[in-house]
């Protein structure tokens, strides 16, 4: 099998993000910048699938500016096998990263796709499900257990109520929660191994996909902020404010 | 045109937050009606045509819609997108993982988790896990919405009486099977539509300690939640997980154990009425959100709270 993974450069999630004073967005500029963190759980899912025999390649790819790279560098050093990477300048949309993706899984003809649920900076969870639409392929969202059979997979997916199992055909999509696996660190020899391993570079212009956004980001604004409570001295305090005070018990 | 607001339920009854999503698909047009599909969903369609914001029910009913596949329920509702300029569900897995699927197959670029309808085309939503908020306009044809449920307040739930009219059945999509579900059953009220939230954090320790959480709960009449290191840890099931990547909650009270309030946390609960943090760490961030911090270890804590709350005569449940 042949498993593509699809990482995207965000934010880290440990940065105070800051706002940009004419609200046109977020400040990105000398930010500390990271891989997707539940795109780390679909590479780590496809290398471990890859180590267990049961896959032949890995590839990484991701749809961004030119230090995406960087993410893609990272998907090497923990054993993915080659890069991708469609490069875009501005910011797009789910929707145009999945017509992206369609193309290249045209191309490369994956028995898998693996991504993140979910973009922890637009918070969207729409592009695996999108991109399993567009290929009419089976989708297994927030996964958090994979069993790879024959010609198929058997998915736990991680919902509201509690825990749902599918199973899905190949090829497929999956898109992976935070649960699935404990991502494993690079180690600085196979950081440098990394260097040498190819990324083809792809204009998305090539790719003949109307990647132009949809969804005007008029204003982007602080949350109201809450006031600022008290802290209280003991116990029989908290009951007491809470009764009379606050009136909720 | 119509908007269409598609339900959640399981068969029989309407999930709650179907109510709230209705709410808001109502603020978009009062023109409104509601597409239902599952199997011998009867009942189900029965209670959404009561829903008095909602003006005609459309049922889809065959054994392949038993078990809510998105790949299944996406080309239903893509056909009969052609008579209405919105589709709208609820932001929560059910929702979360079918939308972008229609939306996919009418190349619309989908608005997901909106908590504010600003006009037609125009809407509030959160992003970097709530700590920026977003006014998006969608220039698209057919608006493909996702709402988040705890923005919204349920409608009415009886009085209506909209027709409820067959839709037809498509064909059952052969890849994905359904195995089974593990839904966790108690008799507790719903995390995302709790009055009083009671969480544990990773403080907690072990999976038994947070037997201590449940007393509280129980004495209050509430729900349970946890942080995803709670989870992760195994103290408790995915699906008390609060957070950007778990349940979002509105309670009127969350109590907040043995949790340090990680932005990620933060985005699930922040919005709460009033805020309760029991931590032993007194510069946890969790304090920079709660309205009632109490600095304390929580193994002490708790027993004396269970000893409080056991003094009042009357608790609101
Ligand atoms: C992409 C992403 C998504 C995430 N999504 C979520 C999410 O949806 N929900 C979520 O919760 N987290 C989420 N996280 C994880 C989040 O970043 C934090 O790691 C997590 O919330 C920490 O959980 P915690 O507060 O229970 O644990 P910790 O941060 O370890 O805090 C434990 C707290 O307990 C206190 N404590 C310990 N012992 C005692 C005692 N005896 N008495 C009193 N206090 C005590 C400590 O002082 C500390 O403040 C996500 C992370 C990432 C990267
Ligand atoms: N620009 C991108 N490049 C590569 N993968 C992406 C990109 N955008 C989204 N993805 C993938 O889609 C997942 C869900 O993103 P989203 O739908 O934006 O929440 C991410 O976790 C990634 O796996």
């Amino acid at each position: 099998m042949k498993i593509l993974v699809a990482v995207k450069r965000v934010i880290d999630y440990n940065v105070q993000i800051r706002i940009k004073e004419d609200g046109s967005g977020v400040v990105t500029d000398n930010v500390k910048m990271s891989t997707n963190p539940p795109d780390d759980n679909a590479i780590e899912e496809a290398v471990k699938i890859k180590e267990a025999g049961k896959a032949a390649e890995v590839v990484a790819i991701t749809i961004g500016e030119e230090k995406a790279q960087e993410t893609l560098r990272k998907a090497l050093a923990v054993g993915a096998d080659r890069g991708i990477h469609v490069k875009v300048d501005n910011i797009i949309e789910p929707l145009a990263v999945s017509k992206i993706l369609q193309k290249i899984v045209d191309k490369e003809k994956p028995d898998l796709v693996f991504m993140g649920k979910q973009a922890i900076d637009d918070d969207c969870n729409q592009t695996g499900q999108m991109l399993s639409a567009l290929l009419n392929w089976p989708q297994a969202t927030f996964a958090s257990k994979i069993e790879v059979k024959e010609k198929s997979l058997e998915v736990t997916r991680e919902i509201d109520e509690g825990l749902e199992t599918i199973e899905i055909n190949v090829p497929a999509i999956v898109t992976c929660d935070l649960r699935l696996n404990e991502p494993r660190y690079a180690s600085l020899p196979n950081i440098m191994k990394a260097k040498k391993k190819p990324i083809e570079e792809i204009s998305a212009s090539d790719l003949g996909v109307d990647i132009a956004p949809r969804v005007e980001q008029i204003k982007v604004e602080e949350p109201p902020k809450r006031k600022a409570g008290i802290k209280v001295a003991n116990v029989a305090e908290l009951v007491q404010k809470l009764k009379n005070e606050a009136k909720v018990i | 045109m119509a908007v269409l607001l598609i339900a959640e339920h399981n068969n029989n009854d309407l999930k709650a937050f179907t109510l709230n999503a209705a709410t808001a698909a109502s603020q978009i047009d009062s023109d409104l009606h509601a597409i239902i599909i599952g199997h011998n969903c009867g009942d189900a369609s029965k209670k959404l045509s009561e829903l008095p914001v909602i003006k005609k029910v459309l049922s889809v009913d065959a054994p392949h819609y038993e078990n809510f596949t998105a790949e299944n329920f996406a080309p239903v509702i893509t056909k009969v997108a052609e008579n209405y300029s919105h589709i709208v569900c609820s932001a929560n897995t059910f929702g979360k993982n079918l939308m972008p699927r229609i939306a996919a197959h009418l190349d619309s670029s989908q608005v997901s988790d909106i908590i504010k309808v600003i006009s037609q085309d125009t809407f509030l939503r959160p992003i970097y896990a709530g700590n920026a908020f977003a006014t998006v306009k969608t220039n698209d044809s057919k608006k493909c919405i996702t709402i988040r449920p705890t923005s919204f307040d349920p409608c009415e739930s009886s009085g209506g009486s909209a027709p409820i009219e067959n839709a037809e059945a498509g064909e059952e999509f052969s890849n994905t099977k359904f195995i089974k579900r593990e839904e966790v059953k108690s008799d507790r009220p719903e995390l995302g539509t709790a009055r009083i939230v009671v969480s544990g954090g990773r403080g907690m320790q072990s999976g038994d300690n947070f037997k201590l959480i449940t007393e509280v709960a129980d004495k209050l009449g509430a729900a349970i939640g946890a942080s995803r290191a709670a989870v992760d840890a195994g103290y408790i099931s995915n699906d008390h997980q609060v957070g950007q990547t778990g349940k979002v909650v509105v309670p009127d009270l969350y109590i907040a154990i043995g949790i340090s309030g990680a932005i990620q946390h933060l985005a699930g609960m922040k919005e709460s009425k009033i805020i309760v943090a029991i931590n032993k760490d007194g510069e946890a961030p969790i304090f920079s959100v709660a309205d009632y911090g109490l600095e304390a270890d929580l193994f002490e804590a708790i027993p004396q709270f269970m000893e409080e709350l056991n003094k009042l005569n009357t608790i609101q449940k």
